[in-house]
């Protein structure tokens, strides 16, 4: 069948399976070339192998819970959207959360995701307390900072590519209420923007949307909002007796295809233009529920539809801080010159590396989204080589069109995990086409 | 504060399941009844956490109907609701050759559970309230040669909860007879339907709640097979008999 991920591109037919059971998992990987699939909101092909592609959806039962801990034992196939609906009611919340709760386990564990919250938190990986991974020989491996530490470490990021993992213990955070306290910055440029990164630094989350279409003085222009979790007491008086709950909302859904030309740059630029003053109206402290402020856009379920038929790509790489601002303004030069600028230009500062494959690194990182079409496909060439160029990486789990070359250029990582593979820790039986098209 | 207790016949089935989920999160405390239940580990700390109610697994074989009177004496509380999800399709060549796998075929959809659910009923006629739901299958609306060995068992337990019904509806205790056309389970992996026509557990599972709450004696799951079952019925035989269907 015709598989892709959230992008909608590449789209390739593969060989796509559900197992039931453990015992139908095991046979299947061991019949090599196997990836594993969460919920598919990887943006390109990381959970695609055209000859394997094992579907997690039935291991998404929730084992234990710790309540004195905040640890949750779980399947890999549970939904996060499925642990905040449980545990948020009892005053828990995941520590790293993704920008949309439709993702998995398992995924969240093989991208080591981050959140608006990782240059004081850290990666996801830093929560995840073991693994139960089915590796290549059939085995399983309970994997930890201490037992079979290097599988772990290469797991946590790894993109799936060391094993399925079948079963984790994460640790939640405590909440007082479901609502953020926000605050939003108004930054003129880009330089102002990091200055105003680096002054929030004690803020637990932080997040820029950016305004791509500026140039020269304004390259950069940009929202910065901040937020807290918010105490019991200053939750709305209307909710105040029950602040871990939120009023329902309605979804929309997105009707069909959307033709492509909805989304050109005029009608990108009213949408910046529009937000960006807004901003400036609103910028005193706002109180914002958790599904808005953390996932604004799974309130319209299939917006991946919106680009058209083609599909469409995400660009999302990261700077180290020293050239970051340099960098930063070429990449945003580039895009604004070639005028195919995205909805979602968003800014992120980063903190360190947690696990060996993690993506974030000490920086700043900086995601867009594009309709597939030449002109966007050769822009996005151009954002590769000035974040080469300025020694930054690239997010495997948004990546749909790298190229080999590029990505051996941006990680030097690869040979590490490349020789641990071959020295026999993991016998290449998994892979996916991502994996095949970049040479990992 | 629980609303009643659904004890779930066949709880490894994926339908059994995803009326077991639905149910929990609708308030009652579950009783999972498979074989081999300790494999259900899993799944009942998976519906405790979802849904914070209580969940205990119960030894129990359709086959076995001998054991079918302790079995229910030796449930911690007499549930309100029964749900009997067990069945057993076979392979209809093999069916057809194989006399001991055509008997199994024909016990496990219907004498197991005409047997268990007969227990149940009369516990709940003499408690005076309680809800009966069998699944049973369109297969059971007219024989096909592609599965008339299961269909035939289908039709047999479609009767019986039928004459159930009309005996126990002066008692208070309501009997469902579900009707679902394909169902994405295990049954059904690997063939080849066409996929407009499969339902999902989870539309079951709303069905099934809906039946029990409103008090529905028969339903099928997708209206689509309504339709379909009204026209197979009606194809007079002398034509049926010829056709691929
Ligand atoms: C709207 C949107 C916003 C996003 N925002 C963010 C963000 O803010 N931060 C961020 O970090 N990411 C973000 N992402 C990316 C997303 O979090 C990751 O791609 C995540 O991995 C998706 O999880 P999934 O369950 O859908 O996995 P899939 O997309 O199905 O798979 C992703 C990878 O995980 C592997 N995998 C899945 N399950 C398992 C398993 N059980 N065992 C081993 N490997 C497995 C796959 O092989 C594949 O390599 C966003 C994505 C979308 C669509
Ligand atoms: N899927 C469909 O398309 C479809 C269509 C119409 C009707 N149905 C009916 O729906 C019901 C559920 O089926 P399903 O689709 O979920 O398939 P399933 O997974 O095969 O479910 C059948 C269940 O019955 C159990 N069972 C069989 N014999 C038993 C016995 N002697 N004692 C105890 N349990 C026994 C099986 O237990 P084990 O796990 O131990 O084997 C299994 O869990 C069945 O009655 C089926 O006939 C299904």
């Amino acid at each position: 069948m015709i598989l892709s991920g959230w992008g909608r591109y590449p789209r390739i037919d593969a060989k796509l399976s559900a197992p039931r059971n453990e015992k139908d998992l095991r046979a299947l990987v061991l019949k090599g070339n196997a990836i594993a699939r969460g919920n598919g909101r990887a943006y390109g092909d990381s959970a695609v192998s055209t000859q394997n592609t094992l579907h997690m959806k039935y291991f998404n039962r929730m084992l234990a819970f710790d309540a004195e801990h905040g640890q949750l034992v779980a399947q890999a196939g549970v939904l996060l959207a499925d642990i905040i609906d449980v545990f948020l009611p009892l005053g828990w919340f995941p520590y790293v959360t993704p920008g949309t709760k439709f993702v998995t386990l398992g995924g969240m564990i093989a991208a080591d995701v981050h959140g608006k919250n990782h240059h004081k938190e850290g990666s996801f990986a830093k929560y995840v307390e073991w693994i139960d991974l089915l590796t290549s020989d059939g085995s399983i491996k309970r994997c930890s900072a201490i037992e079979n530490s290097d599988l772990f470490k290469w797991t946590l990021g790894g993109m799936g590519l060391t094993g399925i993992v079948l079963r984790a213990a994460i640790r939640l955070r405590p909440v007082q209420s479901a609502w953020i306290e926000q605050r939003t910055l108004v930054a003129d440029n880009i330089g102002h923007a990091i200055e105003l990164f680096e002054q929030s630094h004690d803020v637990t989350y932080s997040v820029a949307w950016i305004d791509c279409l500026q140039k020269g003085k304004s390259i950069g222009r940009s929202l910065i909002m901040l937020g807290e979790h918010a105490d019991a007491l200053i939750v709305p008086s209307k909710y105040r007796k029950t602040p871990l709950q939120i009023p329902r909302k309605r979804k929309l859904r997105v009707p069909l295809e959307f033709p492509s030309w909805s989304l050109n740059s005029l009608s990108v630029r009213a949408f910046n233009e529009l937000y960006y003053w807004n901003g400036k109206r609103k910028r005193d402290q706002q109180l914002v529920d958790w599904d808005s402020y953390f996932y604004p856009l799974d309130s319209i379920l299939g917006w991946n539809k919106i680009y058209g038929r083609r599909g469409f790509a995400q660009f999302q790489c990261v700077l180290p801080l020293k050239t970051a601002d340099d960098g930063l303004r070429a990449l945003l030069s580039a895009i604004a010159s070639t005028r195919v600028g995205s909805f979602l230009a968003v800014l992120k500062r980063f903190g360190a590396q947690d696990s060996n494959f993690s993506f974030p690194m000490e920086g700043y990182s900086l995601a867009l989204d594009f309709p597939v079409n030449k002109g966007s496909l050769d822009l996005m060439k151009r954002l590769d080589s000035i974040t080469l160029e300025y020694g930054g990486r690239f997010y495997l789990a948004k990546d749909s069109r790298m190229s080999r070359n590029v990505f051996q250029h941006s990680e030097p990582r690869a040979k590490d995990y490349l020789s641990y593979r071959n020295k026999g820790a993991i016998p290449a039986v998994f892979g996916s086409a991502q994996s095949e098209r970049l040479g990992l | 504060m629980s609303k009643g207790i659904a004890l779930i016949l066949g709880a490894r089935s994926a339908i059994a399941m995803a009326i077991a989920h639905l149910f929990a999160k609708n308030g009652y405390d579950i009783q999972l009844a498979a074989r081999n239940p300790d494999s259900l580990a899993a799944d009942k700390s998976d519906i405790e956490l979802r849904y914070k109610v209580t969940v205990t697994w119960h030894d129990f074989d359709a086959l076995n109907i001998a054991s079918h009177e302790q079995f229910v004496e030796q449930l911690p509380l007499l549930p309100d609701i029964a749900v009997c999800a067990v069945g057993y399709m076979g392979d209809q060549t093999e069916n057809e050759r194989d006399m001991k796998v055509t008997s199994m075929v024909m016990r496990s959809n219907y004498e197991g559970p005409a047997s268990i659910l007969a227990v149940l009923a009369n516990s709940f006629e003499a408690r005076g309230s309680g809800c009966l739901v069998g699944i049973s299958s369109v297969a059971g609306e007219r024989g096909r040669a592609t599965n008339y060995i299961y269909g035939s068992a289908k039709a047999g337990f479609t009767v019986f909860l039928s004459g159930l019904r009309n005996r126990l509806s002066k008692k208070n205790v309501h009997v469902v007879t579900v009707l679902p056309g394909f169902v994405a389970t295990k049954m059904i992996d690997g063939m080849d339907l066409p996929s407009k026509l499969i339902g999902q557990p989870e539309e079951v599972a709303v069905g099934v709640l809906k039946a029990v709450q409103k008090k529905q004696n028969v339903i099928y799951v997708k209206p689509i097979w309504q339709l379909i079952m009204v026209i197979i019925r009606n194809i007079p035989e002398r034509f049926f008999k010829r056709m691929n269907i």
